[in-house]
């Protein structure tokens, strides 16, 4: 339960016509387990391109990426990734989707499908195991898809907006629900939203990303993720003064960021 | 079903009344269905009644068009006696064997060449020039070559098939390959998914939709080129028959054997539509 996941004085720069994209510049995470590290920032701001180098997809331009002190060479299964768009196999049944990790490690049918059963139930899809993915709804492609990464129990869960496509009230219950597989499982988590108060009720720790270049110009650790953990409600913890106050200083640290951009 | 169900054509149509309920809205679009079904159907048989009346009252001479029923009859002749004793069975397997070896070849060589263009940039800047020069020569212009190189047998006409067929379903699979989202590939690579893996369970997948459609391409293609050729160079097959036919004025054999090779064609590309169906049902449905 040690691992640790960190990004080391990352810089990432892209050449683009118009000169040298900063997409990142001197970024440092540190993603323990049991960690809830939220990335909070406008759309450019560079957090899907932190996600896509904590992931492996990418490599830093200067800096490093590394699992215990050991520098990540690609993707690998101890980092699970969720996606914004679902990124499902339209081809496979629900089930085989989440036994897809499974099926790459080469296990037995009968235990993968005895696995992929458990993790859909865990996220509320018991019952859905032989729908094809056409006939699900988007809110339950998004659990399909945590529940595929969940499937090859990472020590890292990677979420790049999975929630933004989602109705309110989905994204309400799929916010609960990835704290509960964040309090039973104790997987350091790293998830990207646009939503202030989403970032603040899930994280341990939120960092607030401005864009040109992408870095990180305020961190914040709060308590409101554990306090869902040790059995307080969402609802109540949203009606805390506390949590209002934590929003609007969350807001305070991005509308100085627009001002001295 | 749910494409057509959102086909805002369907709205847009005065005499389809607006309905809530999805099944009654379902109900009518089957009713729509059989609709064109029948005018279809009618077409059909408009055209035949005139063939029919053109042929009884002898506005055409019966040597150049025969009745429908002369041309049925001969049918039911050429499957059992044939004409100039070969049956209609002989040269119909002569035509499916060469097309079916075409193809047999086409699937083992043209979907890997497909995938090694999509995958690499090597195996695009090899390819490409070689199948971009070749596809567009009408098959029938590079036929003699092949007789003078492969003989009148039947391997300069499978040859000639097989080119025909490989270029549209080596570009399909490779526009299939090159389609498939990284999104899809990073989460296969992010579940521990090797190069092989990749390959194998996300790749193929992923472009067998393409690989089909361009099958159907590729088969049609291929149907008209061997019958084509057979016209030209063969001594047996379908082609050939009604080639044979010709010479003799044999009208009725004529048109029996263009009807027989409609309606392989037509049997091709359901038989194709059927299996793209059920091999990539998430196809119509996402």
């Amino acid at each position: 339960m040690s691992s640790t996941l960190i990004a080391h004085q990352v810089h990432k720069t892209y050449p683009s016509p118009r000169g040298t994209v900063h997409a990142l510049e001197n970024v440092s995470v540190s993603i323990r387990q049991g960690d809830f590290v939220v990335a909070l920032g406008a759309s450019g701001c560079g957090k899907s391109t932190l996600l896509s180098l904590l992931a492996g997809f990418q490599f830093p331009s200067a800096g490093r990426i590394a699992v215990d002190g050991q520098v990540v060479s690609g993707p690998g299964a101890d980092r699970g990734v969720v996606f914004q768009d679902d990124a499902l196999f339209p081809w496979l049944s629900v089930l085989d989707n989440v036994a897809f990790g499974l099926t790459l490690q080469g296990i037995s049918k009968a235990e993968k499908q005895a696995r992929a059963r458990t993790v859909l139930a865990q996220v509320g899809l018991a019952g859905f195991e032989q729908h094809r993915i056409s006939e699900i709804s988007g809110g339950m492609r998004q659990r399909v898809g945590l529940a595929r990464a969940l499937a090859a129990n990472p020590s890292w869960l990677l979420m790049d907006e999975p929630l933004g496509a989602l109705d309110a009230l989905t994204r309400e219950q799929m916010q609960t629900l990835v704290l509960d597989v964040w309090r039973d499982t104790g997987k350091g988590i790293f998830l990207i939203t646009h939503s202030i108060e989403e970032a603040v009720l899930m994280s341990t720790e939120l960092l607030i990303f401005s864009p040109r270049p992408g870095r990180i110009v305020a961190r914040h650790e709060y308590d409101f993720a554990r306090r869902y953990a040790n059995g307080e409600s969402a609802r109540s913890i949203k009606q805390d003064p506390a949590f209002a106050i934590a929003k609007s200083q969350v807001l305070d640290d991005i509308i100085q960021q627009t001002e001295y951009a | 079903m749910s494409i057509l169900l959102e086909d805002p054509s369907l709205y847009e149509n005065p005499h389809v009344p607006q309905v809530s309920d999805e099944r009654s809205l379902l109900a009518r679009l089957q009713a729509f269905l059989s609709i064109k079904a029948v005018v279809s159907s009618l077409t059909l048989l408009t055209v035949l009644a005139a063939w029919w009346l053109v042929t009884v009252f002898g506005v055409i001479p019966d040597i150049l068009l025969p009745s429908p029923w002369a041309v049925f009859k001969r049918l039911g002749d050429l499957a059992r006696n044939g004409f100039m004793d070969v049956t209609l069975w002989a040269h119909l397997q002569a035509s499916l064997f060469r097309i079916g070896a075409a193809l047999g070849l086409a699937l083992v060589t043209a979907v890997p060449a497909g995938l090694f263009m999509g995958l690499s940039r090597v195996g695009r800047g090899i390819l490409d020039p070689l199948i971009e020069f070749y596809r567009p020569i009408p098959p029938l212009a590079y036929l003699p070559l092949m007789v003078i190189w492969f003989g009148i047998g039947e391997l300069s006409k499978v040859l000639l098939i097989y080119f025909a067929i490989f270029a549209p379903l080596a570009i399909a699979t490779a526009s299939g390959v090159g389609r498939v989202s990284d999104t899809r590939r990073q989460a296969a690579l992010s579940l521990g998914a090797s190069r092989w893996q990749l390959l194998r369970h996300v790749v193929l997948p992923s472009a067998l939709p393409d690989v089909l459609t361009g099958l159907r391409i590729a088969l049609g293609a291929g149907w008209s080129t061997l019958v084509a050729a057979e016209l030209i160079a063969a001594t047996e097959g379908l082609g050939f028959m009604v080639h044979a036919a010709s010479k003799f004025l044999v009208t009725d054999v004529v048109i029996a054997g263009i009807l027989v090779i409609a309606s392989i064609a037509l049997v091709l590309e359901l038989g194709l539509r059927t299996l793209q169906a059920r091999l990539t049902p998430w196809q119509n449905e996402l």
